[in-house]
């Protein structure tokens, strides 16, 4: 089995399963962060520790850093948080068609309630643009929130160029870095964004944990949505887990020695892939290449059956689009938005390569690949080349 | 090496359960909502878990919904039943943890009407008035904790649950605390929705559940992703998940044995504290978790007496460690009717499986030195 989903997941590298391990069967490492003794500083040490760690991957300060059980709740926490402490009724949202299910259904979950919302759609290349963006806001615009990178193309959105633009404006700025964090460069010191959600397991770090950057200065506020006990600075309750953070902080600090290294490898054996695969006529790659994050290759196939080419593939582990959706088995949204109908947004894969993908695999996968989308269109009626 | 007296507020692991989880950590790495093989190896360690955490609790395995701990099941519970369940008051014991009171109060600042339930001297409701207090008009969800994570003391869930079945109202035990000490039957106690967490169990932190019985209607906190039937969206915490399984197991098996250990060193605490002058057990006449001792010894402040049994290698905890540090004396003591500056020296002693009677009598020992070598505040 090659497996090409590390954009769904990825694994626990060694080095961050030892970190995690220390906080699982040492005598001393179980404590409760919040417990006032021996055991429980002990633990709220390793917390705070991995806080900096994360922090600097995201060249922000570690009090600005707000642990989450995932990105999942890191998004809910910054929209709703920011939305519920402003507490602006006919609040104005702009946001996308591309982003996360967990953006779009907070969003779609709150319009229901009253919130208005624009949702911009991507250019022919998978982008959102500036422009697009500053021209929908209105006045009652509370929050902009939009990903860095999308977990089914890879397409780069330019926030980078936004952030001090929605800045001037007074407008929060909210952007899901889940796909970014250990793929691009982030510096919050210099980027005005507001709030930032990450996980772990997209990082070779654990399941489970995630964050959300809160900016200090100026602060973000937010209201808590998970209550009891006051944990985080009162934004996020809950027993702080150990072992996951501890996880997290390695994975971060690895990702942030690891950053050029990474990047270099992943466009080497994305580019090496999009060659070999290329030699199958009527093959469209999904998004703008020139603003691609290195680790994904989305490509839509004509003339054949998404489920039958998966079907075929029983040695990749790979994807038709973001693993939340593929449960539910519809054509992906994010290449619906870009223009593609159905039935080739439902013949498209998602390759995301890693950091101990080789390039033998990547011939090995393009092979396979190549070989079955032939004999699926040789098999087809509707195939005339 | 310290002696640990604080099991309410975290366990260590069970290395067995460590060993369950430790494949999940390295090996099958799938999203469990990815269709290919890997993905597929994560989605049957996930529902083995389900299975086994529903055996524990006496549910449907379907009733399980994965959290990432205590206090998200708690919130998922009183705020998602708020969200859809239409008018009527949301009432909570007073004695409730934080993640319940707190969430509860979050509710009242969105509109809802919401009360506390008076609980009497020992902590337990004030049947009387909880009567009259269903009575004065609708409920939608009345809170109530199976076993109060300070005092220990255990509640009378089925009176309560026919009570509040009468009434038109749901009822959610958070049972945070009791799973894994006594028994916990979900449908036995009457509870419509039920709160579980993995780290009070020798399971890992980061992992709870909510158990609700399908007719309960409710709306997640968390939204994105089909996840727990779009019931909380986010990538499953395979390894976690697969923990708090390996550790509900054992828990079901070993509950008599372990409950048995805990009691007996709780009981000789309790005899050498009787000996003690100026100690007062809270709870002391009503039912209690086997493992929890909460006390005051006159004239001491908590916190400091904490300290300073830190330095001397006793972990204990002044109350709930969610509120540690905050310097207010518990709301649980408050609520039952403890004056101030007596709930200001409160100690809760909670053991464990890894605590001998030399730990109990060096515990001892080290607050009978204390007691007779500060002066009382």
């Amino acid at each position: 089995m090659i497996y090409l989903d590390h954009a769904a997941t990825t694994p626990v590298d060694p080095r961050v399963r030892d970190a995690m391990l220390r906080w699982l069967d040492d005598a001393d490492g179980f404590g409760n962060p919040a417990s006032d003794h021996a055991l429980g500083r002990r633990a709220r040490a390793a917390v705070e520790a991995a806080r900096a760690q994360v922090a600097a991957l995201l060249g922000a300060q570690a009090d600005e850093i707000v642990w989450t059980s995932g990105a999942t709740e890191s998004n809910n926490l910054a929209i709703k948080g920011a939305l519920e402490f402003r507490a602006a009724p006919g609040a104005h949202v702009i946001s996308s068609r591309i982003e996360h299910k967990s953006v779009v259904d907070t969003l779609r979950h709150l319009e229901a309630a009253g919130l208005r919302v624009s949702w911009l759609g991507p250019d022919a290349g998978g982008r959102i643009t500036a422009e697009q963006v500053l021209s929908a806001l209105r006045p009652e615009t509370a929050i902009v929130s939009l990903m860095w990178v999308n977990n089914e193309t890879g397409v780069i959105n330019p926030v980078v160029e936004l952030a001090p633009r929605l800045r001037e404006r007074g407008v929060l700025f909210h952007v899901d870095a889940v796909q970014a964090a250990g793929k691009l460069p982030i510096d919050l010191a210099a980027v005005p964004i507001d709030l930032l959600s990450v996980s772990a397991h997209k990082c070779y770090g654990p399941k489970g944990i995630g964050a959300l950057f809160v900016r200090k200065r100026p602060r973000a506020r937010l209201a808590p949505q998970l209550h009891g006990g006051g944990h985080e600075q009162g934004m996020r309750s809950g027993t702080l887990a150990t072992h996951q953070i501890a996880g997290m902080g390695a994975a971060f600090a690895l990702a942030a020695q690891r950053l050029e290294d990474d990047a270099r490898h992943g466009v080497a054996l994305r580019e090496r892939l999009w060659e070999r695969l290329r030699v199958l006529p009527r093959i469209h790659r999904n998004g703008d290449a020139a603003h691609a994050a290195p680790h994904l290759l989305n490509v839509s196939f004509e003339g054949i059956e998404g489920e039958s080419l998966r079907a075929l593939l029983p040695g990749l582990a790979l994807s038709s689009g973001s693993a939340c959706s593929s449960a539910t088995r519809e054509p992906s949204y994010v290449l619906r938005a870009l223009g593609r109908d159905d039935e080739l947004a439902g013949a498209s894969l998602r390759f995301s390569p890693g950091r101990a993908t080789t390039p033998a695999q990547i011939d090995a996968a393009a092979a396979q690949v190549v070989e079955v989308v032939q004999a699926l269109r040789a098999l087809s009626p509707r195939w005339d080349a | 090496m310290a002696v640990y007296l604080d099991h309410n507020a975290t366990t260590p692991l069970d290395p067995r359960v460590l060993d369950a989880m430790l494949p999940y950590l390295t090996g099958p790495y799938g999203n469990a909502s990815s269709l290919h093989r890997f993905g597929r190896a994560a989605r049957d360690a996930v529902e083995r878990a389900r299975e086994q955490v529903a055996r524990l609790v006496g549910c449907p395995s379907g009733a399980v919904t994965w959290t990432s701990g205590g206090t998200e099941a708690n919130n998922l519970a009183l705020k998602g039943v708020a969200a859809v369940g239409g008018p009527g008051r949301v009432l909570y014991g007073a004695t409730e943890h934080p993640a319940v009171l707190e969430a509860a109060e979050a509710l009242r600042g969105q509109g809802r009407a919401v009360e506390s339930v008076r609980v009497d001297a020992q902590g337990c409701v004030d049947w009387t008035a909880f009567e009259t207090q269903l009575a004065a008009g609708p409920v939608l969800l009345v809170a109530l904790m199976h076993a109060n994570n300070e005092t220990g003391v255990i509640q009378d869930i089925p009176r309560a649950a026919t009570m509040v079945q009468a009434a038109g109202a749901w009822l959610h035990v958070d049972a945070v605390q009791s799973a894994g000490k006594i028994a916990v039957d979900f449908a036995a106690l009457g509870a419509d929705l039920m709160s579980l967490s993995g780290h009070k169990l020798y399971g890992p932190k980061g992992i709870g559940a909510l158990v609700h019985r399908s007719a309960v209607d409710l709306a997640p906190l968390h939204h994105g992703g089909p996840q727990e039937r779009g019931l909380r969206g986010g990538t499953e915490n395979v390894a976690a998940i697969v923990g708090f399984g390996a550790a509900a197991d054992l828990a079901r098996e070993e509950l008599d044995a372990r409950a048995a250990h805990t009691r007996a060193l709780r009981d000789r605490l309790e005899a050498a504290l009787g000996a003690l002058p100026g100690v007062r057990i809270f709870g002391a006449g009503v039912e209690r978790l086997p493992n929890t001792l909460q006390f005051a010894l006159a004239g001491f402040e908590g916190e400091a007496l904490l300290m300073q049994l830190d330095r001397k290698g006793y972990g204990v905890s002044s109350g709930s460690a969610c509120a540690s540090g905050k310097g207010e004396p518990s709301h649980v003591l408050l609520g039952m009717g403890i004056a101030r500056e007596v709930a200001a020296g409160a100690i809760r002693v909670s053991l464990g499986q890894g605590n001998r009677e030399a730990d109990i009598d060096g515990f001892v020992a080290a607050l009978r030195s204390l007691a007779m070598v500060t002066t009382p505040a």
